[in-house]
């Protein structure tokens, strides 16, 4: 493992601060003050530095409920329906293992497993290739850690879709607001509380920032019985950190540096995670 | 000078209306994709660029490669490119404003291109690509300009234009480099993750861009008075020679590595434009005649007696820069996206607007490398017979 040296530092001060008591509860509050004020003078905000998923595939006991979680998604997002995969606009859908993990899947694999519909959605990476390549900041990384979007910045020149290795990404080829041949609206029903898109624009998953800033879960993780999991890494304590500690999880593509933040939990029958954890 | 391009006779001007006329059309399909989308376009979520991006990096390297002709004339006093620097001046002014133009028509929100300006976010390769071509495009119009004016006058260009012309040399390969940066850098797209990715655009460049070269001057011969010399064209068919051989050898490279380590991504782009992959195979024809191309016309040039006859030469540049534009302009580019992130096979062909977007384009530059000839050419014809020292 490396480490550079300010996570050194970091985690040497945090060691400090742990022994000294008294003063960890002083930070505590310094550090939250300081964060508030980096995003807005929220205090239901849920905060984190960097927040995370796993998705525990064993939990899905039916397609149903990973429907429900999808449809929840793209539902109170506007995000459209444009009835071809050509212009497909998606924020978390499913894929077979092989798919999912490519050039992990062996032939020799249960049939339950080779055919297991994965949940994918933007990993948030620590690293993101398409942060890095985005002419005009359109798409940054907060400082909680979640990749964002500015819709009024984007110049759609699709850069970031070519960069990231997790196909998370769609564009708008068609206008969002408008309507397919037979008249029928791409947005079914629109939820008036979140903004729809406008045509030639680069959309995919939030981890539901608007949400988070009233102290909510993520939609799909409220949706999913307990089988998605949401919180923060940097937490020793959080949810996240306490499966990732216990249980094997894997990410998609880690090789290639971007370091996803989306966990996942393959399942099978045996593996052990627990219990009063979740 | 302009005043040059306004007098013509009939095949003139039926060229300019001609082209003219594809612009039109070209702009009407553009009018129809800006109220419709992108999705008018063959373009996916799979494959997100296609035809439009082809193009601009097939045409960074007819820009870049201008350069063939400045270097040997500046650098190694190379004295029969001395009247035909102009030639490649004028190229690249014309090819960079193809560049501008197809990544202004991929755009989904054109409207906002001043964005990359406004914020300017030097860790995206496409800021640099942005900078290095716009100063790139300055100095050639700058230099091409001052020097044909001179020219014009009898009198040898001012001196201050030397430093622009010797920085528009070394500037010419960073144009292509940055361009292929664009692809090279880019984690899990095998096609494009490459390392000597600049490498071989750079070895298409100066291959295609002065195969093009050969057949203007060719063409510029036979229908002007001004003769760009037999000399200067048999030193471009070598240049074209050499260029065609190490680019073919950086494919061979690239297909060593992918089919010899066995890594089944690597492979998979090969797979998919030379032999159809999961029944899309809409790609292969296109990419087996580029390969049969670059080797027709490698087995023609290198035989020295036949390069020197120019209708053979003609033809085998002509082969040279079709089989690039569909290495480049096509290949490359689909290449990178399939098979897509998750190992799945989405096809790719441009629908009948986006081919005439793409068309308009082209004849756009055209235009814009006709009336910049014809300039250039009316002071050649003036001036023929006087050698001026630039
Ligand atoms: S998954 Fe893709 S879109 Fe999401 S942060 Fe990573 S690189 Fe960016
Ligand atoms: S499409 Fe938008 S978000 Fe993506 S790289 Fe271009 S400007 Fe940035
Ligand atoms: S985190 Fe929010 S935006 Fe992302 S997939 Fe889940 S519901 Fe959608």
């Amino acid at each position: 493992m490396s480490m550079n040296r300010r996570e050194f530092l970091k985690i040497a001060g945090i060691s400090t601060v742990v022994g000294l008591g008294g003063t960890a509860a002083f930070t505590k509050i310094r550090e939250s003050a300081l964060e508030a004020a980096q995003i807005a003078p929220n205090t239901l905000a849920l905060k984190a530095k960097q927040w995370a998923m796993v998705i525990d595939m064993g939990k899905f006991k039916s397609e149903e409920t990973i429907k429900k979680v999808i449809n929840a998604c793209h539902r109170i997002h506007n995000v459209p329906d444009i009835g071809n995969p050509k212009d497909e606009i998606k924020w978390i859908w499913t894929e077979t293992y092989g798919h999912a993990f490519p050039g992990q899947e062996h032939k020799y694999m249960s049939e339950d497993m080779m055919h297991k519909p994965f949940l994918l959605l933007c990993n948030h990476c620590t690293n993101p290739a398409c942060v890095r390549v985005c002419p005009t900041k359109a798409t940054f990384k907060r400082k909680d850690g979640i990749v964002m979007q500015d819709m009024h910045r984007c110049i759609g020149c699709r850069f970031c879709m070519a960069a990231c290795p997790f196909g998370a990404r769609s564009f708008n080829y068609r206008d969002p607001r408008g309507k397919d041949a037979n008249g029928n609206p791409f947005i079914k029903e629109e939820n008036k509380e979140y903004p729809t898109r406008m045509i030639g624009v680069v959309e995919k998953c939030t981890f539901c920032v608007e949400r988070i800033e009233k102290g909510l879960k993520p939609a799909c993780v409220e949706e999913s019985n307990g089988a998605l999991v949401f919180g923060d890494l940097d937490d020793p304590n959080s949810e996240v950190r306490k499966i990732l500690g216990s249980t094997y999880t894997v990410r998609r593509k880690p090789e290639l540096g971007t370091e996803p933040n989306v966990y996942y939990v393959i399942g099978g029958n045996g593996y052990a995670i627990v219990p009063e954890l979740l | 000078m302009l005043e040059k391009a306004l007098v013509g006779g009939k095949r003139y001007w039926t060229w300019v209306f001609f082209l003219l006329a594809i612009i039109g059309i070209g702009f009407i399909a553009y009018l129809k994709q800006f109220t419709y989308g992108l999705g008018i376009t063959g373009l996916s979520r799979d494959v997100s660029w296609g035809l439009y991006i082809g193009q601009f990096t097939f045409l960074v390297g007819v820009a870049a490669s201008g350069v063939m002709l400045v270097l040997p004339y500046y650098l190694h006093n190379f004295k029969q490119f001395g009247k035909i620097t102009i030639l490649g001046e004028f190229l690249a002014i014309s090819a960079v404003t193809m560049c501008i133009l197809f990544i202004f028509v991929d755009m989904g929100q054109p409207m906002r291109i001043m964005n990359v300006i406004l914020h300017p976010t030097p860790n995206s390769i496409m800021f640099w690509d942005a900078l290095v071509l716009s100063v790139y495009l300055a100095l050639n119009v700058i230099v091409g300009w001052v020097v044909l004016g001179s020219d014009r006058k009898g009198v040898a260009p001012p001196k201050w234009v030397k430093p622009l012309i010797y920085l528009s040399i070394a500037w010419a390969p960073s144009i292509h480099t940055v361009t292929a940066f664009l692809y090279a850098g880019i984690p899990g797209r095998h096609y494009w993750l490459s390392a000597i990715m600049a490498a071989r655009f750079l070895a298409s460049a100066f291959s295609g861009g002065p195969a093009l070269l050969i057949i203007l001057a060719l063409i510029i011969r036979k229908y002007t008075k001004f003769d760009p010399g037999k000399e200067a064209i048999q030193t471009l068919g070598k240049i074209v020679t050499y260029f065609m051989i190490t680019n073919v050898f950086f494919f061979g490279l690239e297909f060593f590595t992918a089919f010899y380590s066995g890594i089944p991504g690597h492979q998979h782009p090969f797979y998919y434009l030379f032999a159809g992959m999961d029944g899309h195979a809409e790609l292969v024809p296109l990419m087996w005649t580029s390969i049969i191309l670059a080797i027709v016309s490698i087995f023609i040039l290198i035989f020295p007696a036949a390069r020197r006859n120019e209708s053979i030469l003609a033809v085998a540049s002509a082969m040279v820069f079709i089989s690039l534009w569909i290495d480049k302009g096509f290949g490359l580019i689909i290449g990178g996206f399939v098979p897509n992130m998750f190992e799945k096979v989405t096809g790719y062909w441009p629908t009948l607007p986006e081919t005439l977007i793409t068309l308009g384009v082209w004849a756009t530059g055209f235009l814009v490398l006709t009336i910049l000839y014809k300039i250039a050419v009316s002071v050649r014809e003036e001036t023929a017979g006087v050698e001026i020292e630039h």
